[in-house]
């Protein structure tokens, strides 16, 4: 038996056989032919045949992966249908007279060289979407066929790699988990086998090379494990802790319907971040109250121009009508800092985190601020929306954005066009500043959201990105504990209630803390929803006040990270 | 034939989504497609043709179009490189 650690990709144990995929180095040899039309014919077969393949992936893909990842697959029929590559291979194959799959082999590593050696690295990952084409052409032209093996029992699947198309092609009712050389968190592969719920382990750097073709495999692709023909005594504990996972996982998706509320019954809202319309399967399969952040800077961000009213109305109106009336709070455009806008023409800035950004950019170039309240408003009438401005620092700036959105409602009416007159209005506190005068803001909004991650980078003047000081981005430091109390408390005394929307709301040990200091919303990934549900609904309210009290008063976030898990595990 | 020199105004130049979008438009017209970029000369039909020019915003590049619809061709793929498919 041997261990391997890798990179945790996909949650979840699979124990199974290794099936391994070998490498696809198809090995081409050159051969003189006397028919070259009919080479280029066998070429043109072997191009449709991809073709049909393709497209199948791609549907499927688009059908269980969504859009963005089918995209690729989109991509690649382009390539297969390059008039440029048929070209090249038809003339060589005239020309010097020789087999087809020799002509492709040769004109396609032509390309492929091509694109490795650019300094881009986005141009190099091309290179990759060539090879992965080809070799499917190749394949066919081989007779070997491209598709992935075929299996009828349940396997781990075992590769130095994995193609987009080989994920996409993964048959999750054979497929018990993948295990690869390479790759990291984000490479495709690895964001499929999450999306497709299937446990992986990848960058394990040789093991395509140390697993044989039935090996008996255990990979934890929670922490990264792998074990090759585990002992007896390894195999009934992973056995074991698969039942755990699975129990756990059942457990979790009975709590998708049930309100989150504590055993002495303070009732609490858990939400959900989202980045697009796209997102919302993931929100109502994890039992999302609510969307607490649409963050709509996609809307603005790859692309060459400003996105115009309609368009935004659109994306709007599909948030607040698929969730159903639940609340959905779309933040105004928070664009700066690390995020630009090429198109905005900004001037560079020695310290874009404390620049021209977000609501300040708003204020200042009205017309665009104006454009999206207009489609917000419009979209406020199929759903329950609620506005919440980003990066506020000033009563005045709320002043002056709400006068902005009268405006903007006034000509709405005058035009007759539909919207919700009482429609919520709230900021991000995600400045010092304005968490110290929460108490002045709180009687301009209707709510507040914290949002922790800038709040932390700025309270302790620590760059997020900066990995020198990264010790210093302490979500769990007692000055930003205090803070955020200081804004809830703020918040009830006028009645109003106070969200949370940065990383710490979903983080099992910020959220004890965060539900004893009176938090009413705590917006999150989608993923991380059920598992705080089950949290809020095992404690007390009470018991949790007294652990954020005793909290508070401890000088170091070590202490007050021991402080919880101690706790919690008394409590469990 | 049709010849135009422009200066790419995408944001992200020809990468990925642009360019994709552009040899779809092209490949839609009978008329071929060819741009041009620092002497090199590519079909604007091959996405990796395209790419390999690796345009950038603020490139200039000329863009040929000859054959029946050339007309309708250049109108609509220029406006494509200007303003992108928005």
């Amino acid at each position: 038996m041997s261990m391997l650690q890798g990179i945790a990709a996909s949650q979840g144990i699979a124990i199974g056989k290794a099936h391994k995929i070998e490498d696809r180095k198809l090995t081409v040899t050159r051969r003189s032919i006397e028919d070259p039309a009919g080479e280029i014919g066998r070429f043109h077969n072997a191009i449709q045949d991809s073709l049909k393949e393709l497209q199948q992936i791609f549907r499927k893909a688009k059908q269980e992966l969504g859009d963005e990842e089918a995209q690729i697959f989109e991509a690649h029929m382009l390539v297969l249908q390059d008039p440029e590559l048929a070209q090249g291979v038809e003339e060589k194959i005239k020309l010097e007279l020789i087999n087809a799959e020799a002509a492709l082999d040769e004109i396609s590593n032509q390309y492929i060289a091509m694109f490795e050696a650019m300094d881009n690295e986005y141009m190099k990952e091309r290179a990759a979407d060539i090879r992965d084409v080809s070799q499917r052409v190749l394949a066919h032209l081989l007779g070997v066929g491209y598709q992935s093996a075929s299996f009828h029992e349940p396997v781990v699947i075992v590769a130095n790699d994995l193609t987009p198309s080989d994920t996409a092609q993964l048959d999750k009712q054979y497929v018990l988990g993948f295990v690869t050389d390479i790759g990291g968190r984000t490479s495709h592969s690895a964001i499929m086998a999450r999306t497709m719920e299937i446990p992986a382990v990848v960058g394990l750097k040789h093991v395509s090379v140390e697993i044989q073709d039935g090996d008996l495999v255990v990979l934890d692709g929670s922490e990264g494990k792998v074990i090759i023909n585990p002992s007896s005594a390894d195999l009934q504990a992973y056995v074991k802790r698969r039942e755990e996972f699975l129990l756990q996982k059942q457990e979790l998706l009975q709590l998708v319907n049930e309100p989150s509320i504590t055993q002495d019954g303070r009732r609490v809202e858990l939400a959900a971040n989202i980045g697009t319309p796209q997102d919302l399967p993931g929100v109502i399969q994890n039992g999302a109250e609510g969307i607490g952040l649409f963050r709509t800077e996609f809307l603005y961000m790859n692309r060459s121009a400003l996105p115009d009213e309609e368009e935004q109305f659109q994306a709007y109106k599909e948030a607040a009508s698929g969730m159903n009336g639940k609340p959905v709070i779309i933040r105004t455009l928070d664009i700066g800092g690390d995020k630009e806008l090429p198109y905005l023409n900004l001037e560079k800035e020695m310290n874009p985190f404390l620049g021209y950004r977000a609501i300040r950019l708003c204020l200042d170039q009205q017309d665009l601020f104006k454009i999206q309240l207009r489609a917000i408003l419009r979209a406020s009438k199929y759903g329950k929306i609620k506005i919440m401005y980003p990066m506020i620092s000033t009563v005045q700036e709320v002043r002056q954005a709400n006068s902005i959105l009268d405006e903007v409602k006034q000509e709405l009416a005058a035009k007759q066009i539909p919207f919700d007159p009482s429609i919520e209005v709230g900021i991000m506190v995600e400045i010092p500043a304005s968490a110290m005068i929460a108490d002045i803001l709180a009687k301009e909004v209707d709510f507040f959201s914290i949002g922790t991650n800038d709040l932390i980078q700025y309270t302790m003047a620590c760059d997020r990105m900066n990995e020198k000081i990264s010790y210093l981005y302490q979500p769990y430091h007692p000055a930003i504990l205090r803070l955020i109390k200081q804004v809830i408390d703020a918040a009830h005394r006028e009645n109003k209630w106070a969200g949370m929307c940065g990383e710490m709301a979903g983080d099992p040990i910020a959220a004890p803390i965060l539900l004893g200091l009176g938090l009413d919303e705590f917006s999150m990934s989608p993923s991380s929803i059920l598992q705080i549900r089950k949290f809020v609904k095992g404690v007390k309210y009470e018991d949790m006040k007294q652990l954020a009290l005793e909290a508070l008063g401890l000088g170091t976030q070590e202490e007050i990270k021991a402080l919880v898990q101690q706790r919690m595990r008394l409590e469990a | 034939m049709l010849e135009k020199s422009l200066t790419i105004q995408l944001a992200q130049g020809l990468h990925a989504r642009p360019a994709s979008e552009f040899v779809k438009a092209a490949t839609s017209f009978q008329s071929e497609v060819h741009l041009s970029k620092q002497g090199k000369k590519v079909n604007a039909k091959s996405i990796m043709g395209l790419m390999s020019l690796a345009v950038k915003k603020g490139d200039q590049i000329t863009l040929t179009v000859d054959g029946a619809d050339e007309s309708k061709a250049m109108a609509a793929l220029e406006t494509l490189l200007v303003e992108g498919n928005e």
